[in-house]
């Protein structure tokens, strides 16, 4: 089976989907995935879901997990580069992903995690421009 | 209304249902579709091999292209031998799962095409057919 390579940059997760999403690839990146949170004290998860054509109720389900689990650990997640008719085609399947931050591009959900970590981060309750 | 051409997949396992996106995809290009009805056919068309592999142990999906009149349209069925449904009308419903899904896989298929055809009896299987015209 084909693992998803996850690349780490400062304090921050990188995943670019670039494979056929078999069910299996995605199960294994969601624990892929929070091990390394766990393991590199990491703030952010950034997952690039450009190269992906469709989106089924698994992969959404997976995304909002990932999401969820990095929450837990102190990690903020942001999903880029949705396809517009992925996005489309994922409303009408009843699938808003929740809890899910998503941007544009990859240059754009780097900018939020940066922004949420930075927030998160500030004792003194000042946002950090 | 005529069928003109028309194919069938085993639909057995994770991998088959990564082949079942890929063979829709193709279909639904060759159909002249949009990208986005491409998208919906092979996003319903993969929730429902899915719920194959899991809830039936396999079947088989049969795919064929519809010419009514100017209107061209493209036909799935899913069929299996499974434990089939007892109540329909609920598991249609979002949100009820008998697996460990999000319960979205055949409302939500419903909603990603024109016509949408359930026929189950318990014990015996199931089918259901899907049509998206262009």
């Amino acid at each position: 089976m084909e693992r998803i390579p996850i690349l780490k940059l400062g304090d921050c997760l990188l995943v670019s989907i670039q494979v056929d999403m078999h069910d299996r690839t995605a199960m294994a990146l969601q624990d892929d995935l929070t091990q390394r949170i766990a393991q590199t004290r990491s703030r952010g998860v950034l997952i690039d879901i450009s190269a992906l054509e469709m989106v089924d109720s698994f992969i959404g389900r997976m995304l909002a997990n990932i999401a969820a689990m990095a929450r837990v650990l102190d990690a903020q997640t942001v999903v880029v580069g949705m396809r517009p008719a992925v996005a489309i085609t994922l409303v009408e399947l009843g699938l808003s992903l929740p809890g899910v931050r998503t941007a544009l591009n990859v240059e754009k959900g780097m900018e939020l995690i940066g922004r949420a970590v930075a927030g998160v981060t500030t004792s003194n309750g000042r946002k950090p421009e | 209304m005529a069928a003109s051409r028309n194919e069938s997949r085993r639909v057995g396992s994770d991998e088959d249902v990564v082949r079942v996106r890929h063979l829709v995809r193709e279909w639904a290009v060759g159909a002249g579709f949009s990208l986005v009805d491409q998208t919906k056919l092979v996003t319903a068309a993969s929730e429902l091999a899915r719920n194959l592999v899991q809830h039936a142990g396999g079947g088989e999906m049969h795919i064929e292209t519809l010419n009514s009149g100017p209107k061209v349209g493209l036909r799935l069925t899913f069929a299996d031998r499974g434990p089939g449904i007892r109540d329909i009308e609920q598991a249609m419903r979002d949100g009820f799962t008998t697996g460990n899904g999000l319960g979205l896989g055949l409302g939500g298929s419903k909603r990603l095409v024109n016509d949408f055809e359930i026929h189950s009896r318990p014990g015996e299987g199931t089918t259901v057919k899907i049509t998206r015209w262009k």
